[in-house]
């Protein structure tokens, strides 16, 4: 019986954590206790199964070391900075002067408010990364106005809270940081893997609405001509494009000809910006007409955000900054603006301090108690249990991918993102490996997964965002005077529906023409990914994922390539595969201080 | 029992005074890590030191914030299950949590956190990285971090069971909502932007 045990301690753990989990107690604390108890149930079972438990008493103290790991990950910096420049640029209401804005360019058009919502879901999602902040302040923004003109509800609602998650697949998003890590791979990569597939996103959200104003045009209505409050003036703008984009072509070939192509582009495109800014400013100041009020508004609205995707995702792609900085350049910017817009007060930056230190406290002490969880589970070959159990799926890669997007798609229904790339996505990179699959193109699948997880009711995290500002009772609209009913949570569920379509096809499309996400590596002068995850010690000046476990030897034969791998993942593997103390001592632990069984074996 | 509520607030108001101390060093990581770039870009100059005092920083954020965070009841949990059940079974399950998942935790990491610092201390272990920084320090937070909360965990037991006793309200912030949509919510100018919207 206790052999039994012994030899399938992997799935127990596996199994007995889960349920453990389900008691609502703190995940965090939660993992790192279950892997501590098995710990120890294991150190005594090691004797009935040498070959399945490869666990001794010293190999706990490796848990000091690997907290410091998760700790010197400069990779994982960017959450902070990110959630911190999502919650500044909330306050700053850039969402709802881009809103009103892009609103009355396609306000008169069939389903334009909807694609106004879809546009500005993408480009906020392209400036940070907080789902959160987007839902807010477009629900607050645009629901009100498309229920005063007659929109569906459903549809409303729904394209709002489908909108708002774009900023979970568009560069630069946490989850293609935080599953870059996980995966081993370089951030830069996953962010031009997902462009395309973020792209073809918003473009089929638009098909849908284009396709509502066929079929059900009174779901879609335009806005009635009086509320252009700006006046048209389609003209002008298409000149200023054009001549923008002319300042821009002649900078690069002419002006600036002389310096390297980076500083080319930058101070082109500066240029280019800067040219159009103070026309807008210098039009309105004088009073000239010469472009059309439109033209002039949604100039100026449209510059804080392209000089903050410049900021951040500029930084990134031309390697000023590592994908880090750019957070940090972009919460830099954030401030800035918002110092501008006067919205910078003591309490909202005390505000947004607190609510970023305690999401990055639990968010980091999910994935420290996730690496106590990962020394025990991969000290008794958990691992290899569930590598063995994901590769004899039928179907090969593409059977594969099938069930990790089924699966994670229902854990996506009950856990935060969090817990599913720190828990669920280590164990993917072996089997996923073993089939020769790619892990940029896995991490844009998982992403598009988790960024639908947000979506499906009843726990999509964006529902909820939705559900807290649309109101609950009928209100007196404004403008028309006339009473609106309340929104219920129903119709908020049935409208994302054929949001979830999409993202399915979305992931079928991206699973079966890979192209669209593996094209990452034209960009670099090798396929050798070796090379290309030399880049990030290059641009951080430290591996990607700090992890010196991963140190040459201790990977160990039958592992190659894994030893710049990310924390909580491959590495755990590694340094449970050396299965020797050497990664204690080698990081000066006294192996004798070590030789008590610890206080709660007593 | 109110001599323990004594110390459980206590503890309470030094974690809460941390926490809140902390969060200030994200702005200074910002500033920092944005400063690198733009210098080492424009001046082609650059510093390890730069680069690890960034996550020093971050480091000391959510290592010394982790028990206000419990403080708060911020860290997430899987409520699926259990959110259905009466508030007592949900108090007995905290109370059981804090003794058997979070304590043994905290006090396993404490202890073996602390030859992992003294040994970097005694040495006088610099960072491999050229003009790195001393790394102790950095060592050091792993302990302090478990120790603060391993403390906030003996203020959340006395709490929790005084509660269960009937003794005392209980303190903890419920969350209906994310805890990251209250504190927008709470903000002073929503009202006015729905209503003026």
């Amino acid at each position: 019986m206790i052999e039994l045990v012994a030899q399938n301690i992997g799935p127990v753990m596996f199994i007995c954590v889960m349920a453990m989990l389900l008691l609502g107690y703190p995940v965090a604390f939660t993992l790192a206790a279950g892997g501590l108890i098995f710990f120890f149930i294991g150190v005594e079972l090691s004797m009935f199964a040498p070959d399945e438990i490869r666990l001794f008493p010293n190999l706990l103290a490796a848990n000091a070391n690997r907290t410091f790991d998760v700790m010197r990950n400069e990779v994982l910096l960017a959450i902070p900075f990110f959630t911190f420049m999502g919650l500044i640029l909330e306050r700053s209401r850039m969402a709802e002067d881009l809103l009103d804005t892009i609103g009355q360019l396609f306000g008169p058009l069939r389903g334009g408010l909807a694609i106004a919502v879809i546009i500005v879901g993408g480009l906020l999602g392209a400036t940070t990364g907080v789902v959160a902040a987007s839902v807010i302040a477009m629900g607050l923004i645009s629901l009100p106005i498309m229920m005063r003109y007659g929109y569906n509800r459903t549809v409303a609602t729904g394209t709002i809270a489908a909108a708002g998650t774009l900023a979970q697949i568009v560069p630069p998003s946490l989850v293609l940081i935080v599953m870059s890590d996980q995966l081993g791979r370089s951030v830069g990569d996953m962010y031009i893997g997902a462009l395309y597939p973020a792209l073809m996103i918003m473009g089929m959200y638009c098909a849908y609405i284009a396709a509502l104003t066929l079929i059900q045009p009174k779901w879609v209505p335009a806005l009635p001509p009086e509320t252009r409050t700006l006046g048209g003036g389609i003209v002008s703008l298409f000149a200023m494009i054009i001549l923008s984009v002319a300042i821009h072509y002649a900078g690069m070939n002419v002006l600036y000809a002389g310096m390297s192509y980076e500083n080319r582009f930058v101070a082109s495109a500066t240029t280019a910006t800067v040219f159009a800014l103070g026309a807008s400013l210098i039009n309105r100041q004088f009073k000239l007409g010469l472009i059309s009020r439109l033209t002039e508004r949604v100039i100026i609205v449209l510059i804080p955000p392209l000089a903050l995707i410049f900021l951040v995702l500029g930084t990134i792609f031309l390697g000023i900054a590592t994908p880090t900085e750019g957070g940090a350049m972009g919460a830099t910017g954030a401030l800035i603006l918002a110092l501008i817009k006067r919205r910078l007060t003591l309490k909202t930056l005390k505000q947004a301090l607190d609510s970023t230190t305690k999401l990055t406290a639990f968010v980091m002490f999910i994935l420290i108690g996730a690496r106590v969880f990962g020394l025990t589970f991969y000290g008794i070959n958990g691992h290899i249990w569930i590598k063995e159990l994901l590769l004899s799926l039928p179907g090969g890669e593409t059977g594969f991918l099938v069930v990790v997007t089924v699966i994670v798609f229902i854990l996506g229904c009950f856990l935060d993102f969090f817990e599913i790339a720190f828990i669920v996505v280590p164990l993917l990179v072996a089997p996923a490996e073993a089939l020769g699959i790619d892990l940029i193109w896995l991490g844009i699948i998982l992403g598009i997964n988790l960024q639908t997880s947000f979506l499906t009711p009843p726990f999509g995290f964006a529902l909820f965002y939705l559900r807290s500002i649309a109101p609950r009772n009928d209100w007196d609209d404004e403008v028309t005077g006339e009473r609106i009913k309340g929104i219920e949570t129903m119709q908020i569920y049935r409208g994302v529906l054929p949001y979830i379509a999409i993202q399915f096809i979305a992931i079928m499309v991206v699973i079966f023409y890979p192209r669209i996400v593996t094209h990452y590596r034209d960009d670099v002068p090798t396929i050798d990914l070796d090379n290309v995850q030399i880049e990030l010690p290059a641009l951080g000046g430290q591996d990607g994922g700090g992890n010196p476990i991963g140190l040459p030897g201790i990977g160990g034969p039958g592992l190659p390539g894994l030893q710049l791998a990310p924390l909580g993942g491959p590495p755990s593997a590694g340094d449970a595969d050396g299965g020797t103390p050497a990664p204690a001592p080698a990081f000066g632990l006294p192996p004798l201080d070590l030789d008590d069984p610890p206080p709660t074996g007593r | 029992m109110s001599a323990l509520l004594r110390v459980s607030a206590g503890i309470d108001a030094v974690n809460t005074f941390i926490g809140r101390s902390v969060s200030w060093l994200i702005l200074i990581a910002v500033l920092v890590s944005a400063g690198n770039a733009t210098i080492r870009k424009i001046f082609d100059n650059s510093s390890n030191a730069w680069l690890e005092l960034q996550w020093y920083l971050y480091g000391a954020v959510f290592m010394l914030a982790a028990s206000y965070t419990l403080l708060r009841n911020e860290h997430v949990r899987i409520d699926v299950a259990t959110s259905a059940f009466s508030k007592r079974a949900r108090d007995w399950i905290d109370l059981f949590g804090h003794i058997f998942f979070l304590m043994p935790f905290c006090l396993i990491m404490v202890w073996i956190s602390w030859p992992f610092f003294w040994v970097s201390y005694t040495t006088r272990e610099i960072s491999v990285n050229a003009s790195g920084l001393i790394l102790w320090p950095a060592k050091f937070l792993v302990l302090a971090g478990f120790v603060l909360l391993t403390f906030q965990g003996v203020s959340e037991i006395i709490k929790r069971v005084a509660v269960i006793a009937g003794t005392i309200d209980d303190p903890t912030a419920e969350h209906e909502l994310p805890p990251i949509i209250e504190e927008m919510e709470s903000a002073a100018d929503l009202e006015d932007r729905m209503k003026h919207k």
